[in-house]
């Protein structure tokens, strides 16, 4: 072999700097310490969230204890102690708060109950309607991204996009007056077939094979509302991040390699494109789960969109309190998945 | 044997704001272990020629003339054929300062992936041995294959472009700009490197590049390009020591000779831009710029025409012994 240099030079020959030096790589080890940090910003994040949630329940208006005293019975006594709790100093308010952020002995004004076990019956609801809606909005959207963008101005494309654009600038609750319209009550020649209102037919066990079949058949149409528009932003996306990979240098490489088309697709430009997705996709699951409000409302689906709803209605505040909680946590934690997932994928994050 | 033949070949590109001929009638070919270079200013159709070769042009561009890759018209044939020639037959050293490689796959990954496309029977362990080997081959130490393209400097990332094009031993290697955005002192090692590799295993080698001095030391035979026609062409000690067109003999002026303080000082340019391929002036393209131009030249056309044994120059002044060396 004529080398071209002695045998031996390296990089440290070529790269008197150093900074060419390559780390033995440990795609897992690199992620576990990126995680770690990005752990630590989340609490801080979430610290945030309890100090804020404390004195933007101060601000409101009203007497909370009013609404209090309407929801159950309530003692002479007691309601003159929680009515010295309200007067006193702020600071002593806010140590009592942050003792328990949680609140866990906070009840519902509304149901009589305990707030958390209120977020718990609905939680599954939100749930079966967030994961539908997401699975059919990403495999779609993705799917359509995909294909218009690698195909730039292609009829598909300029099918796709008409159409995406569209249902992007649709109100998913307007969608759901639609569906509701066309394909529960039955309009015209449409059919009404799919029930509309609940999320289970009265008086059915949800563990039994009835229960399930009455399930899916409510899940239809508020996650056709929810996905149609969903599926609208992640095609988008997609696809403009497709057409920008279409120049990118690396694509000629794989082209002049000898590839197949569909392997330059899926192996190069794929990976590359779907990065700002796949972030999209975390981001608005943690959204969802609070911000299916309109959606859940208009089909009177049980979910903790309703129940927000319903809390905002009713001034039920320790209610309101625990859902902002709530959702605030999961904005948070999905953030945080999506940054792991895509320092997973790409490895300049894990700088 | 020509193991890479351009004969009359023409490429023009259709924008919409109408026909673009961005190479034009040009003539070339290299020899197993020949290295050829094609030197010119930006846009004048150097990197679209290289693209002619693997058909990686837009596909809405038009083609006329033949590629012969060992024989072989390359717009002839089918895509099954044109994606095995692809690498196979001939490889693009790609430009490694920009993003030629994946960023988001190892460096091993993307010099696997040719030879499991083109080598019949070939493992993914098979592969990554013999990439293992071309790395060492190319200076590089073999625990790359598990670093991702931002770990690398841009030397390095120009030997792992070099490894890539020579997974699957081409006959013709392509070299677009395989230099520019390098340091000086990597410049030529990666020069060093490309030429002993092409001499040892016997491959033609074109090289493109802006940069006179890249090709002077380095190329057997250098064609000068200007407004997608070849201008010049010649042995490339012989074309340096007596550049016979007059674009030629601008593009050396504007390099300073090393040795000859005189030159660093006062480099001599050529005023004007190149023209807009889709814009041609009537005559020969470069008369507008020309410091010989007569009125004969906004009139004839111009052909490549033998002005001495291996010269050729597409100039009629040349050819009537007024720039003649």
């Amino acid at each position: 072999m004529a080398q071209p240099e002695p045998a031996g030079a390296s990089a440290g020959a070529l790269d008197p700097t150093g900074n060419g030096r390559v780390q033995r790589p440990s795609r897992i080890a690199g992620i576990g310490r990126f995680t770690g940090r990005r752990l630590l910003t989340g609490l801080g994040t979430l610290a945030f969230v309890l100090v804020f949630n404390f004195f933007l329940f101060q601000m409101l208006p009203g007497d909370p204890l009013a609404r209090y005293k309407g929801a159950r019975e309530i003692s002479a006594e007691d309601l003159a102690a929680l009515r010295q709790e309200l007067e006193s100093p702020l600071w002593e308010q806010f140590f009592n708060y942050i003792k328990d952020p949680l609140q866990l002995d906070s009840y519902s004004t509304i149901q009589g109950k305990p707030v958390w076990d209120v977020i718990a019956t609905a939680l599954p609801w939100t749930l079966i309607l967030l994961g539908t809606s997401t699975l059919l909005a990403t495999v779609i959207g993705i799917w359509i991204g995909i294909r218009a963008g690698w195909n730039r101005g292609s009829k598909f494309d300029k099918n796709s996009t008409g159409i995406t654009l569209f249902l992007y600038a649709t109100p998913e609750f307007w969608l759901g007056l639609l569906l509701i319209l066309f394909f529960s009550t039955g309009f015209w020649i449409f059919p009404g077939i799919f029930p509309s209102g609940s999320a289970i037919g009265s008086g059915l066990d949800p563990w039994t094979v009835d229960g399930v079949i009455s399930i899916a058949w409510h899940t239809v149409l508020p996650a056709a509302s929810l996905a149609a528009v969903y599926l609208a932003d992640y095609s988008l996306i997609m696809r403009a991040s497709m057409v920008d990979e279409l120049g990118q240098d690396y694509l000629m490489t794989a082209r002049a390699k000898g590839l197949m088309d569909r392997a330059i697709r899926r192996g190069h430009a794929v990976p590359n494109a779907s990065l700002p997705t796949i972030t999209l996709i975390f981001l608005n699951i943690g959204f969802i789960i609070g911000g299916a409000i309109t959606v859940e409302t208009v089909f009177s689906y049980p979910g903790l969109g309703l129940l927000t709803w319903n809390a905002i209605q009713a001034d039920d505040l320790p209610l309101l309190q625990a859902l902002f909680l709530f959702f605030s946590v999961s904005v948070i934690v999905f953030n945080m998945i999506a940054d792991i997932v895509i320092a997973a994928i790409d490895p300049r994050i894990r700088l | 044997m020509a193991v890479l033949d351009m004969r009359d070949v023409s490429l023009t590109y259709h924008p919409a704001e109408g026909p673009v001929p961005a190479v034009r009638h040009v003539n070339l070919s290299v020899d197993a272990g020949e290295v050829v270079g094609v030197a010119g200013e930006s846009g004048c159709g150097k990197s679209t020629l290289i693209s002619t070769v693997l058909r990686l042009y837009p596909k809405s561009a038009t083609v006329d003339g033949e590629v012969l890759v060992d024989g072989e018209n390359v717009f002839d044939m089918k895509w099954n054929r044109m994606r095995a020639v692809r690498w196979g037959e001939a490889a693009v050293v790609f430009q490694g300062a920009l993003h030629s490689l994946n960023p988001i796959q190892r460096i091993g990954k993307q010099l696997v992936e040719p030879i499991l496309v083109h080598e019949k029977g070939a493992t993914e362990a098979s592969a990554m041995k013999k990439v293992r080997e071309l790395l060492d081959q190319v200076g590089l130490p073999t625990r790359h294959v598990n670093a991702y393209p931002h770990q690398l400097s841009g030397g390095q990332k120009q030997r792992i472009m070099i490894a890539l094009a020579l997974t699957c031993d081409p006959k013709v290697l392509l070299c677009d700009e395989p230099t520019t955005a390098l340091d000086v002192m990597v410049q030529a090692q990666i020069l060093d490197l490309l030429k002993g590799i092409a001499r040892e295993r016997a491959m033609g080698m074109l090289i493109i590049s802006h940069d006179l001095s890249v090709l002077s030391s380095n190329c057997d035979r250098i064609a000068i390009m200007y407004a997608g026609q070849v201008v010049e062409q010649g042995p490339a000690l012989d074309l340096f020591q007596n550049p016979a067109h007059p674009y030629t003999r601008a593009l050396m002026g504007a390099f300073p000779t090393i040795g000859d303080g005189e030159s660093r000082y006062a480099p001599t340019g050529l005023p004007g831009d190149p023209p807009f391929p889709g814009d041609l002036p009537s005559g020969c393209s470069f008369h507008p710029r020309c410091p010989m131009a007569t009125d004969e030249c906004r009139t004839v056309d111009v052909v490549l025409e033998p002005i001495a044994p291996g010269r050729d120059a597409a100039c009629i002044h040349v050819n009537q012994g007024v720039g003649a060396p």
